[in-house]
C-alpha cells in the first residue's frame, strides 16, 4: 500500500510535466490566434497574402507578407541546398564506407556543428563568409541570403547527415548482400539498393532540417540583413519572417497597437509552415516505417 | 614610552582632521529638487550629466521629462520646471507666454545635433548630394519606385540602391525625416532599418550600392569604413565636420542644442551647480552619447554668460 501511494505520487508527477508542456503550446497558439485575429480584423487577409511590400512601421503602411514570406524560403532553399548534397554524401559515406571504429568519432565531431550556438554562426557569416563571397561575387551587399544561407546549411547538415545515416543503416544487411550477390560495386549498392530502401527516413530528416531553417532566427537576424524585400536575389538584404519578430520586438513599439499585431501575424505564418512540415514528416515516418522488417 | 606614543596619535589626529577639513570645503552638501523637461533629443546628454551630478550630490533629486520641445517650453512659460531641453530656439508664442507668467531665462548651447550621410568607400560616383535628391530618395513616394542610382541621377550607376537609416524610434529618425523630407517621421519603408548604429555601419561599409545616415559622432569612429557625403542645402556642398557644424554652414543637417534656465531657479545653489557641472562636462558626455560638442572657446563663452547671469540675480 504505501509503495502505491509513493507510486501515485511520481506518476501525477510525470504527468504534470507532460501537462505543462502541453499547455504551453495551447497557450502558444491560443495568443498567436487571439492577436492574429485582431490583426486580420484591420487588415484584409486579401492584402496579407498577395502585397508585394511589408511597411507596417512607416508612412505608407502595407501589410503583403510576400516579402518576408520569399526572405525565409530563400534562405531555407539555399541552406538545403547547400546542406542535402553534403548531408547525404556523409551519410552514405559513414553508413557504407567507414569502418565502425573511425565512424564512432567521426558522428559526433559532426553533432558538435549542431551545438555551435546559432548567433556564433550569424556572426561567422558576416565577417568570414561574406568578406570572402564578396572577393568572388563583387557588388554583392554585405547583408545577403546567400551568406546566411550557406551557413544555415552548415548549421543543419548534421540533422541531415545523423538522421540519414540512421536510416542507412537500419536497412537490413540482407538487402546489400543481395546486392553484391548480383555482382553490384559498393557505389551501385549503396546509390541503387540501399538509399532507395531507407528514403522515407532521409526525407524526414530533410524536413527536419527544412523546419529548423525556417525557424531559424539569429543567424538571419545578423547575416541576411533587415530589409522586406520582395525578391529572389541572394545577393541583396532581405528580411526572414523571424528577424522581422526580432526587429520589432527590440524596437519600442506600443503594445496592442496594430504595429505590434504584425509580430503576431508574422508568427502564425511561420507557426502554419513549420506545422505543416512536421506533420508531413510525422506522417511520412508512421506511413514508411519497418517497410523492410 | 608615553611621550613616543603620544606623538604618532597626535599626528593621525591632525591628519585625520585635515582630510575631513579639506573635503567638506570640496564638496558641500547640496539639497533639494531640480525639474527638468523638454526634447528627447536633449535628454540623453542631461541624463548622462544628471547621472554623474548624482554622484557628487546624491542628495539632489532630479527629474528629467521629455514632453518635446515644444511640450517642454509649456511647462516652462507656466514656471512648472526649473531647467528646459530644447531642441530649437524659443519660439515668439513660447516668450509671450513666458512674459505673460513674468518669468526670465537664459538659453544656453550645450553641444550641436549633426547628421551624417554615408556610403560605401567603393563608390566613386557620388561627390555630394543636393537637398531635394535626398528627399527624391527618402521620401514616402519614393517606396517600392525609386530603386536604382540612376533613378537620382542619369550618369550614377544602373544599379540597385540599398539604404540603411535608423528605426522609427530613434530621435535621429524623427529628426533626418524632418530635416530632408519635411515632416518627422515619414520616410519610405523599404530600407534596412535598425536602432543599432552597428548594424547601418556594417551594411553600409559592406555593401558598394549601399547608403545610409546616422549621428554624426558615430561616423567619427567608423572613419576608416565609410565614406561621407557633402550635402547641399541650397548654397553649394558641404561636408559635415565640427567647424561647419559648429558654424552652422552644414544645413539642415545639424542643429544646435540648447537648455534653457528659469531666473528663479537659477537662485538656487543646487541649480547653479548643476548648471556648472552641465557645461564642465557637456564637452565629454555630449560625444559620448553621440554629439558633437562646441569648441573649447564657445563653452569659455556659455559659462562666462551664465556666471553673469547668476550674478544679475542677487
Amino acid at each position: 500500500m504505501k509503495k502505491k501511494k509513493s507510486e501515485h505520487i511520481i506518476e501525477f508527477l510525470l504527468f504534470l510535466s507532460a501537462f505543462v508542456t502541453i499547455l504551453t503550446t495551447v497557450g502558444i497558439i491560443l495568443v498567436l490566434t487571439v492577436e492574429a485575429y485582431k490583426f486580420f480584423k484591420e487588415v484584409s487577409i486579401f492584402e496579407f497574402l498577395t502585397s508585394t511590400e511589408w511597411t507596417p512601421l512607416f508612412t505608407k503602411k502595407n501589410f503583403g507578407i510576400l516579402p518576408l514570406l520569399t526572405g525565409t524560403l530563400l534562405t531555407s532553399f539555399i541552406a538545403i541546398a547547400f546542406a542535402l548534397p553534403l548531408g547525404l554524401t556523409i551519410a552514405i559515406y559513414l553508413s557504407e564506407y567507414t569502418p565502425k571504429k573511425f565512424r564512432d568519432y567521426i558522428k559526433p565531431s559532426l553533432e558538435l556543428l549542431a551545438a555551435v550556438p546559432t548567433v556564433v554562426y550569424g556572426f561567422f557569416a558576416l565577417v568570414v563568409v561574406t568578406p570572402f563571397l564578396q572577393r568572388l561575387i563583387p557588388g554583392m551587399s554585405g547583408f545577403n541570403s546567400l551568406s546566411a544561407g550557406i551557413v544555415m546549411g552548415i548549421m543543419i547538415i548534421p540533422i541531415i547527415s545523423s538522421l540519414s545515416e540512421d536510416a542507412l543503416r537500419a536497412v537490413p544487411y540482407s538487402l546489400r548482400e543481395a546486392s553484391y550477390g548480383m555482382g553490384s560495386t559498393r557505389l551501385q549498392t549503396a546509390f541503387r539498393v540501399t538509399l532507395p530502401a531507407a528514403s522515407s527516413g532521409v526525407v524526414v530528416s530533410v524536413i527536419l532540417a527544412i523546419s529548423r531553417a525556417i525557424g531559424e532566427t539569429m543567424i538571419v537576424a545578423i547575416a541576411a540583413g533587415q530589409q522586406p524585400r520582395f525578391t529572389f536575389n541572394p545577393l541583396v538584404p532581405i528580411e526572414t519572417l523571424t528577424a522581422y519578430i526580432v526587429q520589432v520586438s527590440l524596437g519600442d513599439v506600443p503594445r496592442n497597437s496594430l504595429e505590434y499585431r504584425t509580430i503576431f501575424a508574422a508568427g502564425i505564418t511561420l507557426f502554419v509552415f513549420t506545422f505543416i512540415l512536421n506533420n508531413i514528416s510525422h506522417y511520412i515516418k508512421t506511413k514508411y516505417r519497418e517497410k523492410y522488417e | 614610552m608615553k611621550k613616543r606614543e603620544i606623538i604618532p596619535i597626535i599626528l593621525a589626529i591632525v591628519l585625520l582632521s585635515a582630510c575631513g577639513g579639506h573635503q567638506s570645503a570640496k564638496k558641500e552638501v547640496l539639497t533639494g529638487k531640480i525639474s527638468i523637461d523638454g526634447s528627447s533629443t536633449v535628454y540623453p546628454i542631461t541624463e548622462a550629466v544628471a547621472e554623474e551630478f548624482r554622484v557628487d550630490f546624491p542628495e539632489v533629486d532630479i527629474t528629467i521629462g521629455i514632453s518635446g520641445t515644444g511640450g517642454g517650453f509649456k511647462k516652462f512659460g507656466r514656471g512648472e520646471t526649473d531647467i528646459s531641453d530644447a531642441s530649437r530656439p524659443i519660439k515668439q508664442s513660447e516668450i509671450d507666454l513666458c512674459t505673460e507668467n513674468n518669468i526670465h531665462y537664459i538659453d544656453l548651447t550645450v553641444a550641436y545635433d549633426g547628421l551624417a550621410v554615408l556610403i560605401n568607400p567603393k563608390n566613386d560616383w557620388v561627390d555630394h548630394f543636393k537637398l531635394e535628391e535626398l528627399k527624391k530618395l527618402w521620401e514616402p513616394d519614393a517606396q517600392g519606385k525609386i530603386l536604382k542610382w540612376s533613378q537620382i541621377r542619369p550618369e550614377w550607376p544602373d544599379e540597385e540602391i540599398h539604404l540603411y537609416g535608423p528605426g522609427v524610434a530613434s530621435g535621429t529618425y524623427d529628426y533626418f525625416t524632418e530635416a530632408v523630407v519635411g515632416e518627422a517621421g515619414s520616410s519610405r519603408g523599404d530600407f534596412t532599418a535598425s536602432e543599432d548604429d552597428n548594424v547601418l555601419v556594417q551594411g553600409i561599409a559592406t555593401d558598394k550600392y549601399g547608403l545610409g545616415f546616422f549621428g554624426l559622432a558615430y561616423y567619427e569612429e567608423n572613419q576608416d569604413k565609410l565614406k561621407l557625403v557633402a550635402v547641399d542645402g541650397g548654397d553649394g556642398p558641404v561636408l559635415p565636420n565640427l567647424e561647419t557644424v559648429s558654424n552652422g554652414t552644414y544645413q539642415p543637417l545639424s542643429r544646435p542644442l540648447f537648455i534653457y534656465l528659469n531666473s528663479v531657479a537659477g537662485k538656487r545653489k543646487e541649480v547653479q551647480e548643476f548648471i556648472r557641472f552641465y557645461l564642465e562636462n557637456a564637452p565629454q558626455l555630449s560625444k559620448e552619447v553621440g554629439y558633437v560638442p562646441l569648441e573649447d572657446d564657445k563653452y569659455q563663452l556659455e559659462k562666462d554668460k551664465l556666471e553673469k547671469f547668476i550674478k544679475g540675480l542677487e
